[in-house]
């Protein structure tokens, strides 16, 4: 137990067993990005997986979502302390995706419109754990959280789940994305509570 | 987006510290700055954050992250606190926190919201309202290292009674401007009327984009999202735009 602040008593108890340690819930959907919302009309959206070996594969936006998709409804944890309850999504499952992709890759770096990156291993966006998102909400997803399509793997921390997707690189060794780099778990599992290098 | 120019590993485990609090200084009707003592403080960068972390008797916790405040080589650390509605961290660190009381903080965390000596040509710094906070830390880093970068703030607030640093920034530093907008309730005498960040507040203030000045831009996301579309609108590069945003929630 940390050092006692005299005289706090914090919120009333809830049964928390869906809130990840150090965070609390929120209603609202904050946003939290690096610099400006880039704007990606649909008509020049691509999302391309290229393996250890070069191989490409893209879809753009038509082929995109004529491919059968999902409605996954997930908690979000960010690691600002947020946890936002039942969020409801449309988007492609990475299973999907990847299942024509021939690999001998353990690990993945996701890259975004606009710069930005991130790493994880390539498992965890298998087995019905990760999505291209395309829908928020029963709605488009707005720029500002990543629209017009965004990666979803919500159980590691919410800056895993690129905006702005772009691609994914397959590789045989983990390497750190933007956040990674700059002190930020490479993992990143909320109940572990894994928030910055060393956690 | 470039690689930030820190540097790229913390190393070590963060380690939760005591921190005790010194000094309470009201900046406004909601927001309070606390000076505190941190013992083993690693030092930090201008625009760095904390993890604070609340312990109640019972073992409950909770945790937020707030904006430093201070320079770096400052003696004491400094965050500054918007108390939130409901907020229940903010409220007590804003009312309930005595001096002399214990509470606990780990960082410095974050290093791409920063700004060191000699990093850009010029620095144009946008906050609304409690965004102003890692703002002002690295106003107070280029003070502390006499750094002839020159600055610009614009501070967009509600009203004049909900400004930040008030004494200081009229103090003012050599090459610092300071301006104010105001979203509802203008001092007497001001031709603009109040309302949100507008294009020509950027270009009647800001340098323009062909001096490639860096921008670090912080307030709640509306003005974040405004404030970065406008200067990409109006053409400077959005490599060169930072962005903190906070949602309404914090707490």
């Amino acid at each position: 137990m940390g050092v006692v602040s005299p005289g706090f008593r914090g919120r009333p108890r809830e049964s928390s067993r869906r809130l990840p340690p150090g965070q609390y819930e929120t209603h609202d959907f904050p946003v939290l990005s690096a610099g400006p919302t880039p704007r990606i009309a649909r008509e020049d959206w691509e999302f391309t997986v290229t393996t250890e070996t070069g191989d490409r594969h893209s879809w753009n936006w038509a082929e995109l979502t004529a491919l059968p998709s999902e409605n996954p409804t997930v908690d979000l944890h960010c690691v600002t302390k947020w946890s936002k309850f039942d969020t409801r999504w449309q988007g492609v499952s990475l299973d999907v995706l990847l299942a024509e992709v021939e690999t001998a890759a353990d690990y993945v770096m996701v890259s975004s419109y606009g710069g930005y990156t991130t790493g994880m291993p390539l498992e965890d966006l298998l087995h019905g754990q990760a999505w291209i998102a395309y829908g928020y909400d029963g709605d488009d997803i707005p720029p500002e959280h990543g629209g017009p399509a965004r990666l979803l793997v919500p159980h590691l921390y919410f800056w895993k789940s690129a905006k702005w997707v772009h691609g994914i690189q397959l590789l045989p060794q983990d390497e750190p994305g933007f956040w990674e780099s700059l002190g930020y778990h490479d993992y990143g599992d909320p109940w572990r509570e894994q928030r910055y290098q060393g956690d | 987006m470039a690689r930030a120019a820190v540097p790229r590993r913390l190393g070590t485990r963060l380690r939760w510290q005591v921190a005790t609090l010194v000094e309470r200084r009201a900046e406004n009707e909601g927001a309070s700055t606390l000076v505190l003592d941190v013992p083993d403080w690693p030092g930090h960068l201008a625009g760095q954050h904390v993890d604070v972390r609340l312990t109640a008797e019972d073992g409950y916790s909770a945790q937020r992250s707030y904006s430093l405040a201070s320079a770096p080589d400052a003696r004491h650390v400094e965050i500054t606190v918007q108390r939130v509605g409901d907020g229940e961290v903010s409220a007590y660190l804003v009312d309930g926190l005595a001096v002399g009381d214990p509470m606990e903080l780990r960082g410095p965390v974050g290093g791409w919201f920063v700004w060191s000596a000699g990093q850009a040509d010029r620095v144009l710094l946008l906050g609304g309202g409690s965004g102003v906070v890692p703002l002002m830390a690295m106003i107070r880093a280029r003070r502390a290292a006499a750094d002839p970068t020159p600055f610009r703030l614009l501070h967009s607030v509600r009203s004049p009674a909900d400004r930040y640093y008030l004494p200081e920034l009229r103090r003012g530093d050599p090459g610092l401007t300071t301006e104010f907008l105001y979203t509802r309730t203008s001092p007497d005498g001001r031709s603009r009327p109040p309302g949100r960040i507008r294009q020509e507040d950027i270009t009647g203030f800001a340098w323009p984009p062909e001096t490639s000045p860096m921008c670090y831009v912080c307030g709640p996301t509306g003005f974040v999202e405004t404030a970065a579309d406008l200067l990409t609108g109006l053409g400077h590069d959005p490599d060169h735009i930072r962005t903190e945003r906070f949602g309404p929630s914090g707490g």
